[in-house]
């Protein structure tokens, strides 16, 4: 049998396009895919914009600002090139407010210092760095496109998260660990949003096949870790995993057991931060709602005046 | 923490009422009623708090680098702060977020229109700056009253509040007083009282399109300018200077 069209483009590493034929699967990942990371980019709005209004200098409230800022301009993003596959914003924040569509669960975890600033920004956005650069080579167009735009502005925030805990980490005694503590807590879940191991992980081989992801978990797990532990060691920083080790036959990291069963704990809500950061966003978007009507209205009322 | 110079005092004022806008607004992160909203009240927050930073780096510079912007933020209390009463009032809801902003942004337009005229340099440029952030914030806060005035009965309500509530907190913006004084003479700067003939024109002409009543019979209430403050002022500063206080030999 003759390849279809799609296939013959997946196979050549073409990009296929919104208006292009596709497999009913391979829209439908997509879509679960994008969503989440679309919500995952605006629910992490919350545990960061916890802090704007306590940052420690003139200087850092403004660069966290933006940075907050220049997340939920990913999100309107992704939402948008979502919305090519032919499901609307409003769905989406709907199945995000029911549950149906998840978020990354290391946004479920509470930013409690403001060290903890610098390790969402160190880690949480360099191991989104590691993944993202991976999905700029995505096969959907619009995915792909999104991805080399966000990579761009997401290197600018692990240097701004790594910087913070440099500062820390030279600082005084108090602040030193304040950034050990940050570590301690952000590690593990860091190195979680890789997802579950490849042979645990059902959803990855159709994904890799139709090149959605062109990387495994473990894969764009072990080179964060890599990239990370050297880091932590310039600045005197203790990763917290007694396991951790170079290994000179792999020239890898050789690390501990990850804990499964806190991690699906916290996808399925037990977290510290679930039930606040969905009515979070559920507040927000119903206080909001009086002021979408009313510019509707507005623009209906301008419209009916042009017509007659 | 005491300013010397009428200028020094007089930048203080800008400076702060910057910031503490800032602060209020970068409360709102998050909170938008739609995301590109959020976005815009981000924006708007972040220019605030640059025209601040300018502002505070001047006041560094006049007082000879013996205090840094951070000393200015971090460790003045209530009575050493000078915005204005406007400012420091709760985001409230959207209605009122906006109706602030409108309020504020139409006076900042008419002042750094003025202060771009100053025969001191970096005040120039710091107006020539600020102006066409000021012109955007204006804009878009303006567009804001007129829908939400002729959107919904409910939106229409709600921005009428909005503005009833925060019209008691607009005349002490157009208040000279000694500080001035000298600079005026000096063409620095030009006098507050002499901004109100065109907020208040700009004002009511948008009141009036977007089909609302400006406020009448209202007693103004002043303070910000002498470092006398509504209740609101303390909380925010405590939130904000709580971690440089806290860890007085830290460096951020």
């Amino acid at each position: 049998m003759p390849n279809s069209i799609f296939e013959d483009k997946i196979n050549k590493d073409l990009k296929i396009e919104p208006r292009d034929e596709m497999p009913d699967g391979y829209r439908s990942h997509l879509i679960r895919q994008m969503s989440q990371h679309a919500h995952s980019e605006i629910i992490g709005m919350q545990p960061e914009g916890n802090w704007i209004t306590r940052a420690p200098s003139l200087r850092s409230k403004m660069i966290l600002l933006a940075k907050v800022q220049d997340e939920a301009g990913h999100g309107l993003y992704l939402y948008s090139a979502c919305e090519t596959l032919g499901i609307t914003r409003k769905q989406m924040i709907e199945e995000l407010q029911t549950g149906k569509a998840k978020y990354s669960s290391i946004f479920n975890y509470p930013t409690l210092t403001w060290a903890d600033i610098g390790a969402i920004g160190w880690l949480v956005d360099g191991a989104a760095i590691v993944n993202q650069v991976s999905l700029q080579k995505t096969s959907y167009g619009p995915y792909s496109r999104a991805m080399i735009k966000i990579c761009k502005e997401e290197s600018f925030h692990q240097r701004q998260g790594y910087e913070i805990i440099c500062t820390l980490a030279k600082g005084t005694d108090e602040q030193k660990q304040m950034a050990q503590d940050a570590l301690n807590r952000w590690w593990w879940p860091s190195i979680m949003m890789f997802g579950p191991h490849d042979k645990d992980s059902n959803r990855s081989e159709k994904a890799l096949n139709w090149k959605i992801k062109r990387e495994s978990n473990d894969s764009l797990r072990q080179s964060f870790i890599d990239k990370t532990v050297p880091q932590a060691e310039l600045i005197g920083l203790k990763v917290p995993d007694d396991k951790l080790i170079w290994n000179e036959k792999t020239n890898h990291y050789d690390f501990g057991d990850i804990d499964w069963e806190e991690f699906w704990n916290v996808v399925n809500g037990k977290g510290l931060c679930n039930k606040e950061r969905i009515e979070h966003h559920k507040k927000a978007h119903n206080e909001g709602e009086w002021v979408r009507k009313a510019a509707v209205a507005y623009s209906e009322k301008k419209l009916n005046k042009k017509v007659a | 923490m005491n300013f010397s110079t009428d200028f020094e005092k007089y930048i203080a004022r800008l400076a702060d009422s910057n910031l503490i806008m800032g602060q209020r607004l970068s409360e709102l992160c998050s909170k938008g009623p739609y995301l590109e909203e959020d976005i815009a009240i981000s924006n708007i927050a972040l220019d605030y708090l640059g025209q601040a930073n300018m502002l505070y780096e001047l006041l560094k510079k006049a007082g000879n680098g013996k205090y840094s912007v951070d000393d200015y933020v971090f460790h003045r209390n209530e009575r050493n702060y000078y915005n204005l009463l406007l400012v420091e009032q709760d985001n409230g809801h959207f209605g009122k977020t906006m109706a602030k902003i409108f309020l504020y942004s139409t006076y900042q337009k008419i002042l750094y229109s003025q202060l771009s005229k100053s025969t001191n340099d970096d005040i120039k440029a710091i107006a020539l700056k600020s102006i066409k952030e000021v012109n955007y914030h204006f804009k878009h806060s303006r567009a804001w009253v007129l829908r939400l005035g002729d959107g919904t009965k409910e939106s229409k309500v709600k921005i009428q509040e909005s503005i009833d509530e925060l019209w008691r907190f607009t005349g002490e913006i157009f208040e000279s007083d000694y500080v001035e004084n000298n600079l005026i003479s000096e063409n620095i700067i030009t006098a507050s009282n002499t901004y109100y003939d065109e907020w208040s024109k700009i004002v009511k002409d948008t009141l009036l399109e977007a089909l609302l009543t400006e406020p009448e019979n209202v007693v103004m209430l002043t303070g910000g300018k002498k470092g006398l403050h509504t209740e609101k002022l303390g909380f925010m500063l405590a939130e904000m200077q709580y971690l440089p206080r806290t860890y007085p030999n830290a460096k951020w």
